[in-house]
């Protein structure tokens, strides 16, 4: 299992657009990827309740990833919160 | 070819396509099924629908408005994908052995729920893809047509009947007419169509409804109220000179621009223009309209999913004045409940709406939105020549207690120094008991304005949303025109002045009637304008 935080920069936020799109991400993968605010987790790949998370602008957020390719995986998932969020 | 009666709201004709309204939240029935595992089934095969409808527009968006706009249709994709939605469907049709659509209203509902109660507004407002995806997925299971948008061809629209918040939501630019199964002349989407100029019919009857179909050809005659389906070429062609006739009349009466409304014997009047938002400034000027004698605020509030703040009001009052330059604009505070209703509100059902807790008696029970809106408008006061107005004023002390707010509001304004300036102050005489008390209330206000709608409901005990009694809803009745009359002298002798903003301004059998009991200004939807104008300068009172 595989865990690191990051620190959303854009400003809406997880948003519908990167939402949808980071639920697409995290399907490329076979790992769980899991995000957690607040104590409360959701995977990655069920966008409403990704949305619903309600991720602002300057909330870190915990991201762990557990499965057989987690390391592609976490570097995956990693790039693209970097490019879009 | 085919040919339905209804009622003709607004004198114009249309000739285009039909467009089958398709109801967003469509009324879903919950029904017993026995077979769970079949039902779910079907719900597979009508996501699959829904997922290359969604697939298509998506393609469609990306050519036209490109990619960033084009992935919400992508987004919705996924939506109607997710584990959690779908999850929850199933369960539900499992466990409570109930039909599909029943199982996707409910979960839309309670998914649109969560994202309405959070606290950002960016994601209260997904609450609307939630339920746009919900209801195509119910409409797939209809096996209904098309896709809940309009073509880009102008159309026809034909709906049962059209809530005051779809009718606000529609693009008023596609649509030729409106034809509805029920409704009355004064339902909301009748007093909108004149508002824009475009014919509509009402009461066709629920019978027309199964007869229409998207895409075939039809007249639409407001003079008459004919919806004439699938003309054979001889009417259409009839129907088309009928249209050019009209449009030369209109033509005609354009040439009264810029002249004085003055009758015969000299006496000056106002004729001012109804509007509902800010996009019908257009056919104010263009009707040559002397100023706004009702802006309907209600709209700001019936167009959102929470209440409008301070700035976005403001923004909007400010453009209204701005666009209006130094002519008067009459802003009507709030006037929801009743047949206007927004779901923020909250507002208990009431078994009698139209006598309930609505307009100002909202207003004065809930004063926090009140008093924003009232600061909206006395800061955007600087901009132009405002009025305000209060609607359904039936007490003396409600009276007082605006006026105390007005004074709170301006205040807290020069506390915080903002600038505001002198506003003119009025209210709506739509109770009986307003227009039976103008001598008390006349000398507290600067003008009023008669809402003969509201009026003519509650003094003749009649439901104008009710087509049935139609027949008993007597506009000209005397006992409305006596409390008219009372108020216009009570107003001038206490240095008011008094307009009249309802439908019945612009009947113009009643022109001549309003001018002899002294009104001074007809505030009239923006295309009767002209009429009305065109019939004060053939008046001569001194006959």
């Amino acid at each position: 299992m595989k865990t690191f935080e990051y620190t959303i920069k854009d400003e809406l936020g997880i948003h519908a657009r990167p939402a949808g799109l980071l639920a697409k991400t995290a399907k490329n993968y076979q790992s769980e990827i899991t995000i957690t605010k607040n104590g409360k987790s959701v995977v990655c790949t069920k966008l409403m309740a990704l949305m619903g998370l309600g991720v602002k602008c300057g909330d870190t957020v915990t991201v762990t990833v557990n499965g057989a390719d987690e390391d592609a995986a976490e570097a995956g998932i990693k790039a693209f919160l970097e490019a879009n969020l | 070819m085919m040919k339905f009666t209804g009622k003709g709201v607004y004198g114009a004709i249309a000739i285009g396509k039909i467009a089958v309204f398709e109801r967003q939240g469509m009324r879903v029935k919950r029904v017993p099924i026995s077979d769970p595992a079949a039902e779910i089934e079907r719900l597979e095969a009508a996501k699959a629908v829904a997922l290359t409808q969604l697939g298509e527009i998506y393609e469609k968006a990306l050519k036209e408005v490109g990619e960033a706009n084009a992935q919400i249709f992508e987004i919705h994709s996924m939506m109607v994908e997710d584990e959690d939605y779908n999850d929850a469907i199933a369960e539900m049709i499992r466990s409570q052995s109930i039909n599909a659509e029943y199982a996707v209203a409910m979960t839309g509902e309670n998914f649109a729920e969560m994202f309405a109660s959070m606290d950002d507004s960016y994601m209260q407002a997904r609450a609307a893809d939630v339920k746009d995806i919900s209801n195509r997925i119910i409409a797939c299971l209809a096996n209904e047509q098309g896709t809940g948008e309009l073509s880009d061809e102008k159309v026809i629209l034909c709906a049962d009947d059209l809530a005051p918040s779809e009718t606000v939501s529609l693009d008023k630019d596609k649509i030729l007419a409106f034809v509805t199964a029920n409704g009355s002349a004064n339902s909301h989407t009748a007093i909108l169509a004149r508002n824009m100029n475009i014919p509509a019919i009402i009461g066709l009857g629920e019978a027309f409804l199964g007869e229409v179909q998207n895409g075939v050809t039809a007249i639409a005659d407001g003079f008459t109220g004919e919806l004439i389906v699938d003309p054979d070429a001889e009417t259409l062609t009839a129907y088309q000179k009928k249209q050019q006739e009209e449009i030369e009349k209109k033509l005609l009466l354009q040439k009264l621009n810029g002249k004085e409304n003055i009758t015969l014997d000299g006496t000056r009047i106002n004729v001012f223009a109804n509007i509902g938002s800010v996009d019908n400034i257009g056919a104010v000027l263009l009707n040559d309209a002397g100023g706004i004698g009702l802006f309907r605020s209600e709209f700001l509030y019936l167009e959102k999913t929470d209440y409008p703040t301070e700035e976005e009001q403001f923004r909007v009052y400010k453009k209204v004045l701005e666009s209006m330059a130094s002519k008067k604009v009459i802003i009507r505070t709030l006037d929801i409940g009743a047949d206007k209703q927004a779901d923020y509100f909250h507002l208990e059902k009431e078994e009698n709406p139209a006598l309930g807790l609505r307009a100002i008696r909202l207003c004065l029970k809930r004063p926090e939105i009140f008093r924003t809106q009232l600061r909206a408008l006395y800061r955007a006061s600087v901009y132009g020549n405002l009025g305000i107005m209060f609607p359904m004023v039936a007490n003396e002390w409600e009276l007082q207690e605006i006026l105390a707010l007005c004074e709170q509001v301006k205040e807290e304004l020069t506390a915080e120094n903002l600038p505001y300036a002198d506003v003119e102050l009025g209210i709506m005489i739509e109770t009986p008991a307003a227009a039976i008390i103008s001598d008390k209330l006349a000398p507290m206000v600067d003008f009023f304005s008669v809402g003969t709608n509201d009026l003519t409901q509650y003094t003749l005990a009649c439901d104008r949303q009710n087509p049935q009694i139609e027949h008993f809803c007597d506009t000209h009745h005397e006992a409305l025109l006596r409390l008219i009359e009372w108020s216009a002298k009570n107003a001038h002798a206490n240095g008011a002045w008094i307009g009249i903003c309802g439908e019945l301004a612009a009947d113009t059998t009643l022109t001549e009637a309003f001018l002899r009991m002294g009104i001074d200004e007809l505030s009239v939807s923006p295309s009767f304008v002209l009429k009305v104008r065109d019939t004060i300068r053939k008046i001569d009172l001194r006959k």
